[in-house]
């Protein structure tokens, strides 16, 4: 069978605009996609997937969705501070951060790589014995009793802190002694920060930057850790509010 | 000889008296209607609500994260830092004490209940329009509100600024206490809308420029906001953000939604549509838009375009960077993919003379307001981290000078300058 000899013509045509019709109306979809993925490029730009040693613009997929939102609204209400972060959020819902919580609770990322260190294994040793013991006479609890056996969190809003890079953590308790980040009061997190002196804080976040993500990284069940907390957390209330 | 030079002079001492004693801003007193305008009613206090977010005093008279209309919020101005006060019904640290006679007196002459002189952050110039029987109901509504116990900071002006007697001569020449008068040759609905606008809406605050000693001008011709180093476009201006050419549902739908077809709020305005805008009612903003549709168009200078190999290369320099960050969104041709994404082609956020919101927009990114009707709002990306002083002003100048946008050239320091301006 044959076609008549103008058809081919008329097919390679047709199909010839079709081809150009994306590059001439626009190199994007035509159509907006109504994904999540769509709507928080502003943070993904930032908080992207080859960052998971980047202390500035920290890995915040597969954290606890709580976490996640307690952290939206700390910025939005000044008790986070990083100006860019506040602006972002301080025109946006609390149902539609909570959305953008739980999108990125679920997100899952490659582990990223474990950070090699040079300290001595004297330091290494209190950083291991602080984060799995606590030390009483500082009346510091271990980080496990809060944050998991495995340090990876536990639901809805306690943070993993596996896999954190360590100058992520010095970072953070940094901010903490300065009250530059605070979180809902009772403030737990505060209170163990200013009880640990700068040798301790480096102990601590050498030993956790040196170990591998777990292979399951995902947040311990509530039930995992005993109640009440050790301190008291008004991120992470012994009864709900 | 002599006599006459002291004729001479007591008579012009007697013309400057006579100026100063007509120009004088006279306390003017409107008795409430009758003793229901300040019952606490749940009809009074639900009035008092919404005008209250019609004027979105919560914005101001709330720190951030601190307890609703307590205060404590720090406001920069030129002059030095105040400090906006406590207006929960608490006694000792906000307005418990006081009476509707008093509250009016404040809205509408600029003074405290003990008779100090307010100062003009708080912009009675465009609370005296209210009337009173609105006064009364914001009064009856700050009432009902939990008293919390905040003390005032005292404001951090320089001297003379922190002067009453300056802030009396100030009055004497840019305040006059008045109610709106409506126009009889306009519409109801023009009309409610030039009330809003121009007595609790307080859109002059920002949509107009002030002189050095901070007063506002006349009209809405646009501003550079102190401090906050955004530009209120001018409502006025074709060039600008007039809004002669603009469909009133468009205008409507900007104002509630925060975007529409031809663009989205962002900076303050986002945060006016957040509090503010998106809780008044489709009426009330149908009659904002008419208002302001109305306002007659300021003659706009025509720009010669740039041109030369130097601007060439920058251009084409900045069409790059655009291929590589904005066209997804945006498009190669422009027109972005609205209500999510803005078309940059005619967008006059990008080709007004002032280049700064273009700039911190890139620099920046954000959200539109999270709204009732948009409560999932798209963001964009910044791209301060990715991108370097020369290369925003090259991607800024291509948007600037692409598809029929012919605005001028944006150079490094300008973005540089830009770029350090605090975010809150």
């Amino acid at each position: 069978m044959s076609l008549p000899a103008p058809l081919p013509c008329l097919a390679a045509l047709v199909f010839s605009c079709a081809a150009a019709l994306p590059a001439l109306a626009a190199d994007r979809p035509a159509v907006l996609p109504d994904t999540m993925a769509q709507r928080v490029i502003a943070c993904t730009s930032c908080h992207a997937k080859n960052q998971g040693t980047d202390a500035f613009f920290p890995r915040i997929s597969g954290k606890p969705a709580g976490y996640l939102y307690n952290q939206l609204v700390n910025f939005r209400d000044g008790r986070r501070q990083y100006p860019l972060m506040t602006y972002m959020v301080e025109n946006l819902p609390d149902a539609y951060l909570r959305e953008i919580a739980d999108y990125f609770s679920n997100q899952h990322l490659l582990a990223p790589p474990v950070q090699p260190t040079t300290v001595s294994q004297a330091v290494l040793e209190r950083g291991r014995m602080l984060v799995t013991q606590g030390d009483k006479a500082i009346k510091v609890p271990a980080c496990i009793a809060c944050h998991g056996e495995r340090l990876t969190g536990v639901a809805p809003a306690i943070p993993g802190l596996a896999g954190l890079p360590r100058d992520y953590v010095n970072a953070q308790f940094g901010a903490w002694k300065n009250n530059t980040r605070r979180a809902r009061a009772p403030d737990c997190m505060a209170d163990i920060a200013n009880r640990l002196s700068l040798d301790d804080v480096a102990a601590i976040s050498h030993w956790i930057g040196a170990r591998a993500l777990p292979a399951d990284p995902a947040p311990a069940a509530a039930a995992a850790i005993k109640r009440p907390l050790p301190l008291a957390c008004g991120s992470s209330p012994d009864h709900a509010p | 000889m002599k006599k006459t030079f002291f004729t001479v002079f007591a008579a012009l001492l007697a013309v400057a008296l006579i100026a100063v004693i007509i120009a004088w801003p006279r306390e003017q007193f409107v008795a409430s209607a009758s003793n229901e305008a300040t019952a606490p009613t749940p009809g009074n206090i639900a009035r008092g609500a919404y005008l209250a977010r019609a004027g979105n005093c919560m914005a101001c008279h709330t720190a951030r994260g601190g307890p609703a209309y307590a205060g404590g919020r720090a406001m920069g101005t030129p002059f030095g830092a105040l400090y906006v006060p406590n207006i929960t019904p608490d006694r000792d640290t906000g307005i418990g004490a006081w009476n509707a006679d008093d509250f009016w007196r404040a809205m509408h002459n600029g003074k405290s209940r003990d008779g100090r002189l307010l100062y003009p952050a708080f912009p009675y110039t465009n609370y005296t329009k209210v009337t009173r029987a609105d006064a009364d109901a914001l009064y009856v509504f700050l009432r009902s509100l939990p008293a919390v116990k905040q003390a005032n900071t005292a404001h951090a002006l320089r001297f003379p600024y922190n002067q009453q007697a300056a802030l009396a001569g100030w009055r004497l020449l840019y305040f006059k206490p008045g109610v709106f008068e409506p126009v009889r040759a306009r519409s109801l609905v023009w009309n409610r809308g030039a009330y809003l606008v121009e007595g609790l809406g307080h859109c002059s605050a920002c949509h107009s420029s002030r002189n050095a000693a901070g007063a506002v001008a006349a009209g809405l011709g646009g501003g550079l906001i102190p401090t906050l180093g955004w530009y209120a476009p001018s409502l006025e201006s074709d060039a600008e953000a007039g809004l002669g050419s603009w469909e009133v549902p468009h205008i409507v739908q900007l104002l509630k939604t925060g975007v529409s077809p031809q663009a989205s709020v962002f900076g303050p305005m986002a945060e006016v549509v957040a509090r503010s805008l998106q809780h008044v009612s489709e009426a009330d903003v149908t009659a904002m838009a008419t208002y302001l549709k109305s306002l007659p168009a300021t003659n706009t200078e025509a720009r010669e375009k740039a041109t030369g190999p130097q601007v060439d290369q920058f251009v084409a320099q900045g069409k790059k960077l655009y291929e590589t960050h904005c066209v997804d969104c945006h498009g190669a041709d422009g027109r972005g993919l609205a209500p999510a994404y803005p078309p940059l082609a005619g967008n006059r956020a990008i080709t007004m003379d002032n280049p700064v919101n273009a700039v911190r927009i890139v620099l920046n990114g954000g959200f539109a307001p999270g709204t009732a009707a948009n409560p999932r709002p798209y963001g964009m990306p910044p791209y301060s981290h990715l991108m370097n002083d020369a290369e925003v002003a090259a991607v800024v100048t291509y948007v600037r000078a692409s598809w029929g946008n012919d605005a001028p050239p944006v150079n490094a320091g300008e973005v540089n300058r830009y770029r350090s301006t605090p975010l809150d």
